[in-house]
């Protein structure tokens, strides 16, 4: 293996020693934009201009998604926004850069960009995801062969124990004991690993991004995780709204097996172990294990009673391990560096880092990757750069409709597994939407319910029709045609739907209500005693009326 | 007249021939059911209960289970679709960034609400529960092309694009 990374060298423009390259990114977002056509245009005018020591690449997310298409040029630290790859001034500026010139911006002292550190996205934006001996020359697989040529299975899992992993799907159970769990369930017809790829938090995209970027590092975290457990088989259930990410999966399979990084005897030993994708067709429930496993089997994705845990009867009935796409792709680096090394990163019971998907009224929208503890004030106006036109802001959403808003007076608590829950949200997969003083909190809270009654799926009562009466509520609220038991009734049911739901979905819909009746109950009070929307979103229909 | 239908039907053997293929890979597996669902769909746009009947067959699924899954899934259209289709993003960036306005817009203009297909069979609206393309919010992708920060005026243009 070691021969095949040295041999690596990034795509050239022409043979021969690179100085520098520009690395284009072709993430989702900087595609839709013509990034592939930015490509092309540096490549040709490099070769117009006769640069032979500069290269031009594709790599994956770049993270300030606002400014896209990007290019960034790493040995000099800058980065080109709005790359216009039909102006000729545009593409020249890149290309003075690459060739010894000034110009872009410099990402060295951006908070956007100096305030984040990165694990999980280190190789984002400097990997081409389509090239595998690139992810080789970055340390790929160097962990995989690591695990399997010199680690026995427990002793990976006691690393991932002790290195304070938390599932980064949104419920941050300790990934260490979940394996452990699968590792000691005895199965004589096999075990299996899933990677949770249904990334369906409405605001969210860090596993879009993560797999479209750095597939590789997915499949090797998988890999070793199915080393640790005893699992021979993986499957990766991705969402099918995202097509880019699911195509550069199928060839990061296919390369992996080539080279003997997957499929039988890895890293020439006698661990087997093969991925497989399968694609959703739409439901936000089947990110919820239980209907993600029926999903996969080919059913309608409704979620079952637990116990039995997926761990002693996933799929199949055979013991299952379901981590989400950044827990898995967290791994190869933990096992590079170690455990404590991972552990010191963060706060002492939230280790290492998080990746947010940051949107909404702020300037700097993108992908973040930050230790956890960090502040919100510090994510929203440093890394973010503040409000969009310097309004004033209200809220930030984290975890979508499973999760809440956290007003302005709560800016300065770390983001950690604990103080979200404090505070009355979840730190969710990643979603962090921020929010100035045009959004109606009543209106949020509606909203997530609205999507919540969409997309439960029918099988317990109080999510199905809970739901659909929760919506009810709300709506007359913002119409302006409710009464103060309204609230009272809001509340109640709020708590019964949170009580007594059978899975996740039911369980956390009422979170956006609770939360926002926490921080911003004055405005249901004024939307119900008033008939006055503070923010001047809600219709107010009867308003005219009373 | 018969001409056309000879192409037709030739047109249509070829996506059959496409999605027996996709059956036997699976080996005819029950479990490939919402793998030949998608490329059922993708063959012929939406899923017609005779194909449903076939699929079924062919993966020993009853049709009670197939048609519980054709319509538990969001993706899976049971009904013809517009030669065009508009999905209209209202993920959570995109309703704070006024997504609903382009809804309306697209109401005022066609006449359609979400899932629904204009009179003439030209375009189809659908909403997203979020395309992930957040920092480009709101976003609208009109025949799978992907439109970022776009006004109420800018769908009308992307509309008036998709006249014959």
């Amino acid at each position: 293996m070691t021969d095949l990374a040295e041999a690596e060298e990034p795509l050239n423009v022409q043979s021969g020693p690179i100085r520098a390259c520009a690395n284009v990114c072709e993430a989702a977002g900087c595609m839709s934009l013509d990034a592939e056509k930015v490509l092309d245009a540096l490549r040709e005018r490099a070769t117009e201009r006769g640069l032979t020591d500069v290269a031009v690449k594709r790599v994956g997310c770049l993270r300030l998604c606002a400014a896209g298409p990007l290019v960034e040029i790493p040995e000099q630290e800058r980065l080109f926004e709005a790359v216009d790859p039909t102006s000729p001034a545009s593409v020249d500026r890149v290309i003075d850069a690459l060739a010894g010139g000034e110009g872009g911006r410099s990402t060295a002292d951006d908070p956007f960009f100096a305030r984040q550190v990165r694990i999980v996205l280190a190789n984002s934006g400097l990997v081409d995801p389509e090239d595998f001996d690139d992810y080789l020359a970055h340390e790929g697989y160097a962990a995989l062969t690591q695990a399997v040529t010199t680690m026995r299975p427990y002793e990976v899992l006691e690393e991932i124990v002790h290195s304070g992993l938390r599932g980064r799907g949104g419920a941050g159970y300790p990934t260490g004991l979940k394996w452990r769990t699968v590792a000691k369930a005895s199965s004589t017809e096999g075990k299996y690993v899933i990677c949770n790829a249904d990334e369906g938090d409405p605001g969210a995209f860090m596993d879009r991004s993560v797999l479209e970027s750095v597939p590789q590092q997915v499949l090797e975290g998988m890999a070793i995780a199915g080393y640790a457990v005893g699992a021979n088989h993986g499957y990766i259930y991705v969402r099918a709204e995202y097509p880019l990410a699911v195509k550069r999966l199928r060839l990061a399979i296919r390369q992996a097996e080539r080279a003997g990084m997957l499929g039988a005897s890895i890293a020439e030993t006698a661990f087997a172990f093969d991925v497989d994708i399968r694609i959703g067709a739409g439901a936000f429930v089947c990110g919820e294990e239980t209907a993600l496993i029926a999903s996969v089997e080919g059913r309608r994705g409704t979620p079952r009673p637990r116990p039995p845990f997926p761990a002693q009867s996933g799929l199949w009935g055979r013991p299952t391990l379901i981590n989400n796409v950044e827990t898995l792709a967290s791994v190869p680096a933990i096992l590079r560096n170690g455990a404590t090394w991972y552990r010191d990163i963060g706060t002492p019971k939230s280790a290492g880092t998080k990746v947010f998907a940051l949107a909404g009224r702020v300037v700097n929208t993108g992908l973040i990757e930050v230790p956890m503890g960090v502040t919100l004030r510090d994510i929203v106006f440093d890394i973010g750069g503040g409000i969009i036109g310097g309004a004033k802001f209200k809220a930030v959403q984290t975890g979508g409709p499973s999760g809440g808003c956290i007003p302005a007076e709560d800016l300065d608590m770390s983001v950690d597994y604990e103080s979200l829950a404090q505070a009355g949200s979840i730190m969710g997969s990643g979603g962090m939407i921020v929010m100035d003083e045009t959004s109606c909190m009543v209106d949020v809270a509606k909203y997530f319910m609205d999507f919540c009654r969409d997309e439960s799926c029918g099988k317990c009562i109080p999510c199905r029709v809970g739901t659909v009466q929760l919506y009810n509520l709300l709506d007359r609220i913002t119409r302006g045609e409710a009464e103060s038991k309204d609230l009272v009734t809001l509340e109640h049911l709020a708590d019964m739907v949170k009580s007594t739901s059978l899975c996740g979905l039911g369980q956390s819909a009422p979170n956006p209500i609770f939360s926002t009746l926490r921080y911003f109950r004055d405005e249901y009070v004024s939307h119900i005693e008033d008939r006055i929307c503070p923010a001047g979103v809600c219709p107010m229909t009867s308003a005219v009326t009373s | 007249m018969s001409t056309a239908v000879t192409a037709a039907t030739t047109a249509d053997d070829k996506k059959w021939k496409m999605i027996d293929a996709r059956i036997r890979r699976r080996g005819n597996s029950p479990d490939s059911l919402i793998e030949v669902l998608h490329a059922v769909q993708e063959a012929f746009g939406y899923l017609e209960p005779d194909v449903l009947a076939y699929v079924g067959n062919a993966l020993g699924v009853p049709p009670s289970r197939v048609y519980g899954v054709a319509t538990f899934y969001s993706l899976f259209m049971l009904k013809p679709q517009g030669e065009h289709t508009v999905i209209v993003c209202t993920g959570t960036a995109c309703y704070i960034n006024h997504a609903s306005a382009l809804l309306s817009r697209v109401h005022d203009r066609l006449d359609i609400k979400p899932g629904e297909t204009s009179h003439d069979g030209l375009v189809s609206l659908l909403n997203a529960r979020c395309l992930g393309a957040c920092s480009m919010a709101p976003a609208v992708v009109v025949d799978g092309n992907v439109h970022g920060r776009v006004t109420p005026e800018g769908i009308g243009l992307l509309l008036e694009g998709l006249r014959p």
